[in-house]
């Protein structure tokens, strides 16, 4: 990962070598699973796009706009308007909360932690992030909702007059988009750090040490030569990260307590997202249902298909690291 | 520096006259701990005086009381440069602090929950003839639907991600190189449950069924693993040093018998590291498994034909019995899934240290 220069595979004239069956069958063998994969994901758009076109075809509500998903009906109405809301609401919450936190335990595995503390935290981070998403579910349904009680009715005392955190009823579960997106950050925490980290220890030291040199604090040589040097890095992080949150199915099916209700506010048991949505119907779901819900599907596909793209595009100028096994 | 320029240029306006200094004062070193057990009394104080009951709230004023007093005591001796430096420095450890706690409960909940009843009968026993509301049962058929369908998955994904990693470093050039790149990129961040529902529209539009098998979902887990073993190998084959492969070439050897007697076995640490990593990652996996495989309570060692079981689908259908003993049953499982997860980690870091391919020189 770490390693000099990146080897030019192939030896400079290979125009004159004889070509041995051996030889053509590897490469094409090798050559074929590169576009097998290729041949996958273009898979992948096709059969999706066909189930779905012939599922929302027959919608009698409107797919973009409907709140219910009621694929089961005669006739049936579903649409992804509630689902598209807890989706971007969920994991903008966990963004907001994980970015600053996960590049803060980035700079503190990389400047501020002893070097050899540093060593073991990106190991148990690199741990962390092998943990199933299941398990991150079952401890937020079981340990986590119950415990959000109290920070829930203190947001609703005091800052209720924001509508966000006004809690209609005060009684009522914790199992909110708000506590999805904290325990979503908890989640993709780790992917964040990890890809940051890597981003912030490419940095040259000469200018770290130029800027200590001109006699600037550890904060300053972080904001003058380390966070401008990382930024983009940070920026693609933090996008793995919302890919990983977009697309969360187990934690926030176990947490979240749907309902086909758009609304502002968070605190409240409402919402839904596309993977939750998907697993919540599927065991009920007839054949069209099934359809219905591939059709949701391929929305989401597309939405981290783009929001994937984009973090790989802007991390593609640092070939080194491509955060592929954080 | 500067109080030195002052006294050479300007005789009038110093009112007290200072002795020139070379360093700027300091706080001694044990400021932060003193502010720290200040902060923390204080909190304390205000804790009981007002009667919170959350210790969670208790740290926060102690947090925000340390972040403060720290600038304002560093403001006045030191600086406000240093002020926000000290300032910087505490968010940092307290972003670190915050992200530990839910981690470490995490792992706590996880360990003392699931010990409650885990032991040989669990692991040995399926959920036959077991009613949901009982105490009992076990995950012997959810660890072998596991075992079944991660073997199948690994065994497809596994060496079609080698020979793409083998394309992309050895062969690859042009355009073909760099979209396969690019997908290979985009495609680790597909989430679980497209996968799934693509082999579930595959399974309709070519079979005009559903699927309901533990092949189903391997096949799923396969499309899941298949970019992370292509990005650790490629990464691993990029690190064999080049004069290995001029050298075997320059002595006639053909490109192919290269690749697979020099160049892999180098790298086969690496790559075996890499694809145990991924067995950890897919392992977990419980969306696809819901979709495709659907879950049972008999043993069912075919994966090519009827519903199977599987660890982390049985965690989530046991959350969703919603009783005692069930939670009990989940959390004893989501330990197994765990610690199988991590010695499978541990292992394969271990390798990877154990057989680092050596970068010459």
């Amino acid at each position: 990962m770490t390693t000099t220069a990146p080897p030019s595979a192939a030896p400079p004239r290979a125009a004159k070598t004889v070509t041995r069956p051996g030889d053509r069958i590897f490469a094409g063998m090798s050559r074929g699973s590169g576009i097998f994969l290729l041949v996958v994901m273009a898979a992948i758009a096709v059969f999706l796009t066909v189930r779905a076109v012939s599922a929302i075809s027959k919608d009698h509500g409107n797919f973009l706009t409907t709140f219910e998903w009621n694929a089961g009906l005669n006739p049936p109405v579903f649409g992804i308007a509630v689902l598209a809301y807890g989706t971007i609401v969920s994991s903008v919450i966990a963004m907001l909360i994980a970015v600053p936190i996960a590049v803060g335990i980035a700079l503190f595995i990389t400047h501020y932690a002893p070097r050899r503390v540093g060593g073991v935290l990106a190991y148990v981070i690199d741990l962390l992030a092998a943990v199933p998403s299941i398990i991150y579910g079952l401890w937020g349904a079981i340990f986590l909702v119950p415990h959000m009680k109290g920070l829930n009715l203190w947001l609703d005392t005091y800052f209720g007059w924001t509508v966000i955190f006004d809690k209609q009823d005060p009684n009522s579960a914790a199992r909110s988009l708000f506590t999805v997106g904290i325990l979503l950050a908890i989640m993709i925490l780790p992917i964040i750090t990890n890809v940051s980290r890597e981003v912030i220890r490419q940095m040259p030291k000469m200018h770290e040490e130029a800027a200590l040199a001109l006699g600037a604090t550890r904060w300053e040589v972080i904001r003058l030569s380390v966070l401008p040097f990382a930024r983009s890095g940070i920026i693609s992080a933090s996008m793995l990260g919302l890919g990983r949150a977009l697309g969360e199915t187990m934690a926030v099916a176990t947490v979240l307590s749907a309902s086909p209700q758009l609304s502002a506010h968070l605190l409240d048991p409402l919402g839904g997202t596309f993977s939750q949505n998907i697993v919540a119907k599927f065991g009920e779901a007839d054949q069209f249902g099934r359809d219905a819900l591939i059709a949701s599907g391929l929305v989401l596909f597309f939405i981290t298909l783009l929001v994937n793209g984009a973090a790989r595009l802007i991390i593609a100028r640092r070939k080194e690291y491509s955060g592929a096994n954080a | 520096m500067s109080d030195i320029l002052v006294e050479d240029k300007t005789p009038t306006p110093a009112p007290v006259p200072r002795t020139p200094r070379l360093a700027s004062r300091q706080l001694p070193k044990w400021a932060p701990l003193a502010i720290a057990a200040g902060a923390i009394a204080i909190a304390a104080a205000i804790g009981a005086g007002f009667g919170l009951d959350s210790k969670i709230q208790w740290g926060l004023i102690a947090l925000v009381l340390f972040v403060l007093g720290s600038y304002v005591i560093t403001a006045r001796v030191e600086g406000r440069r240093q002020a926000k430096d000290r300032v910087a420095t505490s968010l940092v450890w307290s972003s670190f602090i915050l992200a530990v706690i839910p981690l470490y409960s995490l792992v706590q909940t996880t360990i003392s929950n699931g010990s409650k009843v885990l032991d040989g009968t669990f692991l040995t026993h399926s959920m036959n003839n077991v009613l949901t509301i009982q105490p009992g049962g076990g995950i012997y058929h959810a660890i072998i639907g596991t075992v079944e369908q991660v073997a199948i998955a690994t065994a497809i994904a596994a060496p079609l991600g080698i020979l793409t990693a083998i394309y992309l470093v050895e062969y690859g050039k042009g355009a073909l190189a760099k979209w396969v790149t690019f997908f290979v990129d985009v495609m680790t961040g597909i989430p679980s449950i497209v996968a799934g529902l693509f082999i579930l529209s595959m399974w309709f539009v070519l079979l005009d069924k559903a699927p309901a098998t533990g092949f189903a979902g391997s096949l799923a887990l396969a499309i899941l693993m298949m970019p992370i073993v292509v990005r650790s190998t490629e990464e691993m084959l990029k690190l064999v040093p080049n004069e290995l492969r001029e050298a075997s070439l320059a002595l006639g050897v053909p490109k192919w018998r290269t690749i697979t007697k020099v160049v892999i076995p180098t790298a086969l640490g690496g790559i075996t590291t890499g694809v145990m990593l991924s067995i950890a990652r897919i392992a977990g996996e419980t969306a696809p498994i819901a979709l495709l495989v659907f879950g049972s309570n008999v043993i069912n060692n075919d994966p090519f034909k009827d519903p199977q079981a599987s660890l982390p689908l049985y965690i989530y259908q046991q959350y969703g019995n919603g009783n005692e003993p069930s939670y009990d049953r989940a959390w004893a499982a989501a330990l197994v899934l765990i610690a199988f997860v991590m010695i499978l980690n541990l292992v394969a870091r271990g390798i990877a240290r154990w057989k680092a391919p050596k970068t010459g020189r």
